[in-house]
């Protein structure tokens, strides 16, 4: 089976979002009045970690789903969302690092935030390998299950923990309480990027679900013939 | 009546550990040499300079627990499956929680007499005065313990039927845990300062809090773990 109409659908418009976005955000917005040039990065740096925390909020709900109604497909869900949020996360970190670079002079820093990404990086980096590790595709599914709503429970309590032990990484100006604090000229096109960069993930959780889906269904036959022979 | 059945399945499951420890010894006295032997090569690794040492001293005594403790957590299940026991603790009968508590009090216990050797023995290694913050770092001890083990007999449950189970339970164990880590290295570092239990106490409460949490969150998860 190819492509869905609603995978080519969300693929069409994340490349237009995308594009849209980029262009507005590396050429169109004006430069940042003391970062200079460099602060573009933000474009990309803040959409892909808040595209991250959306991926590893749909691995909880379709893991809970599994667990609850022990459907493959939520399943399939659930470990293609993490991998894409993996992707995602990699991505804010990568950019972030330039980022940091350029404006506090050093390419890591055990900040606050910087500390908690990393954290929420390895976590569901060690949830892909649970999974690669497990010896039948329905313990993989259980314990992928349990680990992504533990994992996602431990996220507060660690936020918690190294908010008191250090804060560098400069606080939110998108989210948070009375609205952004951030100039229009600069919003509009980090909005931009942001949807595109939704869609974007939308789109390959969609392809990876169906590409996951087709999986099972081969193991599932593998196993079918193994037993017949 | 439906506490004290689940107190007592909880304490046959702990007993069942701990006498098996008792005949066999494979568990403690891997874990008592092994916490022997970090505390050698910390002297390695930071060379012969004690004042190094000594402020590094709540980060390393934390990291001795924490190895020595996942040494002794990746055993409790793997001998469960070595000797084809599994199947038979599921059939025992009542709440797999007694099991999952049962369990984790065996953990604890084990954990908590490998830290009473490794305390004493890094103070006098290292020449460090620590008998006067003992009291502060017994509590500091105990609820990073409880922290630790909590998430580590779920995941210690879980990765024994995994391929590369020696490698998986670190992996999964330590970023789920870092709260933990970090709220004990921290209250631990006020021990050490001469702060005394009341200058560590916020980091003791926050400790506290988590322990609270895993102790809600692991025993229901364990159920899902344990199905077959």
């Amino acid at each position: 089976m190819g492509p869905t109409r609603v995978g080519r659908t969300l693929g069409a418009l994340a490349g237009l979002c995308v594009a849209v976005g980029l262009y507005l955000g590396l050429v169109a917005a004006p430069p940042d009045a003391t970062q200079g040039e460099v602060q573009r990065i933000m474009y990309l740096h803040v959409p892909s970690i808040l595209t991250a925390y959306a991926a590893f909020t749909a691995t909880f709900v379709a893991s809970a789903l599994y667990l609850w109604r022990r459907d493959a497909r939520a399943d399939a869900v659930a470990v293609s969302s993490a991998e894409v949020g993996v992707v995602f996360t990699g991505i804010a970190l990568a950019t972030g690092s330039i980022w940091g670079k350029s404006t506090w002079g050093v390419w890591w820093t055990w900040d606050a935030r910087l500390t908690l990404t990393a954290i929420l990086f390895t976590i569901y980096v060690g949830y892909l390998m649970l999974r690669a590790f497990a010896e039948e595709p329905q313990a993989a599914a259980r314990y992928g299950a349990v680990l992504a709503i533990l994992g996602f429970f431990d996220i507060p309590l660690n936020h918690l923990a190294v908010q008191w032990w250090r804060t560098l990484h400069q606080p939110s100006s998108l989210i948070r309480p009375g609205g952004p604090s951030i100039d229009p000229a600069l919003l509009v096109p980090l909005l931009v990027n942001l949807a595109g960069l939704l869609l974007l993930c939308g789109y390959y959780v969609v392809e990876r679900t169906r590409l996951e889906q087709m999986r099972q269904r081969a193991m599932a036959l593998r196993l079918m013939r193994g037993r017949r022979g | 009546m439906a506490v004290a059945e689940v107190m007592r399945r909880t304490w046959a499951m702990t007993w069942k550990d701990v006498r098996v420890e008792l005949r066999a010894r494979e568990r403690m006295n891997a874990m008592l040499f092994f916490a022997a032997l970090i505390l050698f090569i910390f002297n390695f690794a930071l060379g012969p300079d004690l004042s190094k040492l000594r402020e590094a001293a709540p980060g390393l005594l934390w990291l001795a627990f924490l190895f020595t403790g996942m040494l002794g957590l990746g055993r409790s299940f793997q001998a469960e499956r070595e000797n084809g026991c599994f199947e038979e603790l599921l059939l025992t009968p009542g709440d797999r929680e007694s099991l999952y508590f049962g369990k984790l009090a065996g953990n604890i216990l084990f954990m908590v007499m490998a830290e009473a050797l490794i305390l004493p023995l890094f103070a006098i290694l290292y020449n460090l005065e620590i008998w006067s913050a003992l009291p502060g770092l017994f509590v500091v001890a105990l609820l990073g313990t409880v922290g630790f083990s909590t998430i580590g007999t779920l995941l210690a449950a879980m990765t024994a039927h995994l391929r590369a189970r020696e490698v998986m339970l670190p992996l999964l164990l330590f970023p789920l845990t870092v709260p933990v880590i970090l709220g004990s290295v921290k209250a631990t570092e006020a021990l050490l300062s001469g702060a005394g239990l009341a200058g560590a106490g916020h980091w003791v409460k926050l400790l506290g809090g988590f322990d609270v949490v895993f102790l809600v969150v692991c025993p229901l998860a364990f159920e899902f773990v344990l199905e077959e």
